[in-house]
């Protein structure tokens, strides 16, 4: 089996452990505030430092491209409330564009 | 109509537009996880049994530009990413209230979306009711969605000429959003965000990821120390 499979299946039972614990633990033992606001603060960080590398790594450096624009575009309909698919076909669009017309990479 | 008909009737509405609303970005998840070299059954495996959104981003993510050297990275990453849903899972198993092989369901359905309609409903039957229709609902759609991304992603051939690598990112940016309510968890994005792009010329992929991650929980637990009175939990909604 390839590494690729062993990884699919790895995460795939791992997050769903995650989500089964919860249903085990006795609530006081997990529920405090601490575990509240270290998980808060976790999934913010994460899904941040993901925005950032997913726009700016490539190639083992940072690489300035179409991303940005696309990026910048997402944030602003998402400060204006659009819809979640509209905002990801609208970055997608945004980068295809330019790299179709030639001005960004 | 009773008044509690119409709490449950309003739930499952809540749920049904939530489901079908989220399940049509398994699309995306579908065509970008083909696009970045897994193939269906490895796409759909991740739908079917992993069945959370940033987590299944995170693992293709970091194996896309990684390559299979990455796995361990991307596997964590997903791990720490679903951490959040054992939190959902406390809370919600008490409103659920199932068990035996009911509660491995109830489990395998907790998520973002489930959770936020199900805590946001104002009684127990109407919050069951809620979990309940957006989970499945959404575990349907995501997985059709999945499905036809995948399909039509082989079809695609190169993931950078439709967007689609800026189409991950603004996923991710979409999902971190909702959280963005107050000073403390924007200062924190943007500190993550900094760090990252400090980090990546510097490591290999996927590692400044963790290392975010990391540094996220012991300044969590520093925070708790210095400010105890944590802030209420924002419900995120999609």
């Amino acid at each position: 089996m390839s590494a690729i499979w062993w990884s699919v299946i790895a995460a795939s039972l791992l997050v769903f452990a995650l989500k089964f614990a919860g249903y085990l633990v006795p609530h006081k033992v997990v529920a405090g505030p601490v575990v509240s606001r270290v998980a808060g603060v976790v999934t913010i960080a994460l899904l941040s430092s993901l925005v950032a590398s997913q726009t700016l790594a490539g190639d083992g450096g940072i690489v300035l491209d179409a991303r940005i624009p696309a990026v910048a575009v997402a944030g602003l309909l998402l400060w204006f409330r659009a819809p979640f698919i509209v905002v990801i076909v609208a970055a997608a669009l945004v980068a295809a564009g330019l790299r179709l017309i030639g001005w960004m990479p | 109509m009773t008044a509690s008909d119409s709490s449950t009737a309003r739930a499952r509405a809540q749920g049904l537009q939530v489901a079908l609303a989220v399940s049509l970005y398994g699309v995306s998840f579908g065509a970008l996880a083909v696009t970045s070299g897994f193939s269906l059954w490895q796409t759909m495996v991740l739908s079917l049994v992993m069945f959370s959104g940033a987590s299944q981003f995170a693992l293709i993510g970091i194996i896309a530009t990684g390559g299979a050297a990455a796995g361990l990275a991307a596997v964590l990453s997903a791990g720490l990413l679903g951490i959040r849903n054992s939190l959902y899972a406390l809370r919600m198993s008490p409103l659920v209230g199932a068990r035996g092989g009911l509660r491995v369901i109830a489990a395998h359905l907790t998520i973002d979306e489930s959770t936020a309609v199900g805590s946001a409903q104002t009684s127990v039957a109407a919050g069951r009711v809620g979990f309940w229709t957006t989970g499945v609902g959404l575990f349907i759609g995501w997985n059709l969605m999945t499905l036809l991304g995948a399909l039509l992603g082989n079809v695609l051939g190169d993931v950078r000429t439709y967007g689609l690598d800026a189409a991950a990112a603004a996923a991710f940016l979409g999902l971190v959003w909702p959280w963005l309510t107050r000073g403390e968890p924007v200062v924190a994005a943007v500190a993550a965000a900094v760090l990252t792009v400090a980090l990546v010329p510097a490591l290999p992929t996927g590692v400044p990821v963790l290392v975010v991650a990391l540094t996220a929980i012991a300044f969590g637990l520093y925070r708790h120390r210095v400010a105890p009175q944590a802030p209420p939990r924002e419900e995120v909604t999609p």
